[in-house]
């Protein structure tokens, strides 16, 4: 049960990182998510549109955001705990 | 509608209840501190952490409630699943690792961290009581609802069941066993949801969706000018009535009152077969004119031009998952619209048949008036709605408290991702099963929140009663964690750190179960008391007072470093305030009181466009206000 690779709560040198990449891919996120909501909003018909595979672009869309959340969710971890074994295992080895 | 009981939904149940309880009474022994019963002692895996988030979120709103939009209103339904899935990516992006950096029991605490203030930890737990409440009220109604007609029990055993399971599973031993309980339960459902949707895509799709189904009758009618007379002897005119701008006729077979829309103009009319329900003075229900035990209330929802590469067929055979939805796109099917008329001291709802188009069924707008019929408030109204469950998700405070869990912030990330993949994957699910429903005769127009269920029903009994089983813990996980979050916010928030009582470790342990306990019997009492009402919309004003009391405090603690105590407690007030007078005024609230929905003073029926900015601007306005002035020296 326990997480043993766990950052300690103490001090997180890769927190502005994250915190930067954070905002950009909310941004992203956010900016693809209007653009859905704006459609469905203000051209329905438009979602009848065949895009790929036999799916219109309502279903297309709504599938590409889920799994879009899915994948940009992975690549923000692969960054963040990148940084964060740079950062704080060189706080650690300069302390030592 | 009345179903036979299924004792085997009932053992699947009994062994997953055994199960939870011995759970729940073997982490008792070790809950000891107060870190332990309100946050299991931040020593959860980030992985059963993961599922737990979607065990805690994926209520009963979300899988039988989007399951049955979907199948009665089609892509709108699924609106909702997307809306309810981009949430996570606030919380992951911008809420999860502060929350755990700054919090320790409750999101109150993460509010409070910079400043020890009396009005950030009145308010947040004001707006944590609120919005459980708000969430826990369907969920109780649910289990009452689901338990009589799956295992034939009355509405308050449904209710005392799960309160009394929930409360000995959080009053044992706190967030530890509600973990492990949402766990088990968010394995299961998405298990389970992915074994129903193969199975559906397998069997394909079928014009007569079983040799059972009901076949329509449609008759020919000549109409004299003051009554039909049907082409069938059986049938005899016994009335007609119009609504709006369509009519119907009651016919009498053997002493059985049925009703049939009419269709068609020019002296060549047709009578086409309705459902209905009769209400007699006596409170007697009628179904299509026989009381419910005859069996005479059909289940619905079939293809009526069944379309596979351009050409109409009766079967399509197994599918891909991608054919089974561009076919039902190209398809026809038969939905049922909704009327009511009053006959003598009868009050009578008509189902009537209603064949739409899969283009129109797969794309937004039978629900959501954004295109046919859409006004200006009607658009705004839908970009409110999704606003409120892009940014409710990530300032829900029974989510927010799972972050105090796991042992760090990258633990907190790493959850939030599985939690992302888990929900996401069944949302996508939701739109098959919900269009499942749609095209295999399983629907009951009286209940769209049984479609799943009666969906695994037409795979087998097997496969029904584990999904019915999944529905009662479906309650029973969202309930433990609603519980938990409100016994923090009364035992630490208000008890702790807002009267500053002093008790030790023991004490807040004994404080934080007493309060489970009172919560579980008020969610037990309100189950009850609003037994039969359609309290789903209340999940609404979940994420809408979340949204806009919780998320513009915590996003600008996080990102502006000017914010203050008062900036926040304003802003929640303002928040609660705003949302909740804008939805008790709102159109929707004036139908409900008995009003005309035109005599309400404001359009909106979704206030996050309106209270979310508000909030925000209320939080600066104040925090600007009531800067520390720097000292020269």
């Amino acid at each position: 049960m326990q997480q043993h690779e766990a950052v300690e709560l103490g001090e997180d040198k890769a927190a502005k990182f994250k915190s930067k990449v954070g905002l950009i891919l909310f941004g992203v996120y956010s900016f693809i998510y209007a653009g859905f909501v704006f459609v469905n909003t203000w051209s329905p018909k438009i979602m009848e549109t065949k895009i790929i595979l036999g799916l219109n672009l309502a279903v297309f869309y709504g599938f590409f955001l889920i799994i879009l959340a899915i994948v940009m969710g992975i690549v923000y971890n692969h960054y963040c705990t990148k940084m964060e074994n740079k950062l704080n295992v060189d706080e650690e080895e300069n302390k030592e | 509608m009345t179903y036979p009981v299924s004792f085997l939904a009932v053992l699947f149940f009994i062994i997953f209840v055994v199960m939870v309880l011995a759970l729940s009474f073997y982490f008792a022994r070790k809950t000891k501190t107060a870190s332990g019963y309100f946050a299991a002692g931040g020593t959860i895996h980030w992985g059963v952490n993961g599922i737990a988030f979607a065990g805690d979120y994926l209520s009963a709103a979300s899988f039988l409630g989007i399951c049955g939009m979907i199948a009665f209103s089609g892509y709108d339904g699924f609106l909702y699943s997307i809306g309810y899935l981009a949430g996570w990516v606030v919380a992951l992006f911008l809420i999860a690792e502060p929350m755990k950096r700054m919090g320790k029991f409750t999101f109150t605490d993460a509010l409070d961290s910079k400043f020890n203030s009396k009005g950030i930890q009145l308010m947040a737990a004001i707006s944590t009581l609120i919005v459980s409440i708000c969430y826990l009220i369907p969920q109780m109604v649910g289990a009452g609802a689901l338990v009589k007609p799956l295992l034939g029990l009355e509405h308050y055993v449904g209710v005392l069941i799960v309160g009394t399971i929930v409360i000995i599973i959080v009053s044992t031993a706190g967030m530890t066993s509600t973990t492990y309980v949402q766990f088990i339960k968010g394995g299961l459902l998405i298990i389970f949801s992915t074994i129903l949707t193969v199975s559906l895509i397998i069997n394909g799709l079928h014009k007569k969706p079983s040799d059972e189904y009901h076949d329509f009758v449609t008759l020919d009618a000549v109409f004299d000018g003051e009554s039909y007379t049907p082409d069938s002897q059986d049938y005899k005119f016994a009335g007609t009535f119009k609504v709006k701008d369509s009519e119907f006729v009651k016919l009498e077979k053997d002493g059985i009152f049925t009703w049939w829309k009419v269709k068609g103009s020019d002296g060549e009319f047709k009578l086409e077969e309705a459902l209905s329900s009769t209400i007699k003075p006596d409170e007697v229900v009628f179904y299509n004119g026989a009381l419910a035990s005859e069996g005479r209330f059909f289940q619905v929802g079939h293809i009526s031009k069944l379309i596979m590469n351009g050409k109409e067929v009766e079967k399509t055979g197994s599918l891909d998952p991608f054919s089974f939805l561009s076919i039902i796109e190209e398809s026809e099917i038969v939905r049922f619209a909704k009327t009511s008329v009053t006959d003598g001291d009868n009050e009578v709802t008509i189902w009537y048949q209603n064949p739409t188009s899969g283009k129109e069924i797969m794309r937004p707008g039978l629900k959501f008036k954004v295109d046919k019929g859409s006004t200006f408030w009607s658009k705004l109204n839908f970009i409110s709605l999704m606003l409120a469950l892009f940014l409710g998700t990530a300032s829900l405070p029974h989510i927010l408290i799972r972050y105090y869990t796991v042992p760090s912030q990258r633990d907190a990330r790493k959850s939030t991702i599985v939690a992302i993949c888990g929900i996401g994957f069944f949302y996508i699910l939701t739109l098959y099963m919900g269009l499942g429903a749609m095209t295999h005769g399983v629907l009951d127009l009286s209940s769209s929140n049984m479609s799943a269920p009666l969906l695994a029903k037409y795979f087998g009994v097997g496969l029904f009663s584990i999904i019915s089983a999944i529905a009662f813990a479906t309650v029973l996980g969202t309930v433990s964690g609603l519980i938990v979050a409100s016994s923090g916010a009364i035992a630490h928030d208000l008890m702790d750190r807002y009267m500053g009582i002093k008790m030790t470790e023991k004490q807040k342990v004994f404080a934080g179960k007493i309060s489970a306990l009172g919560i579980g019997m008020v969610a037990i009492i309100l189950g009850i008391l609003f037994k039969g009402m359609n309290v789903s919309f209340l999940v609404g004003w979940a994420f809408a007072v979340a949204a806009s009391a919780n998320l513009p405090a915590i996003i600008m603690l996080i990102f502006w470093k000017k914010t203050t105590a008062k900036g926040i407690a304003s802003s929640i007030f303002v928040g609660i305030v705003a949302a909740l007078s804008i939805i008790l005024l709102s159109p929707d609230m004036f139908a409900r009181y008995g009003f005309d929905k035109a005599s309400s003073p404001i359009s909106l029926s979704q206030p996050g466009i309106i209270s979310i900015p508000l909030s925000f601007l209320t939080l600066v306005v104040v925090s600007l206000m009531t800067q520390k002035k720097k000292v020269k020296v």
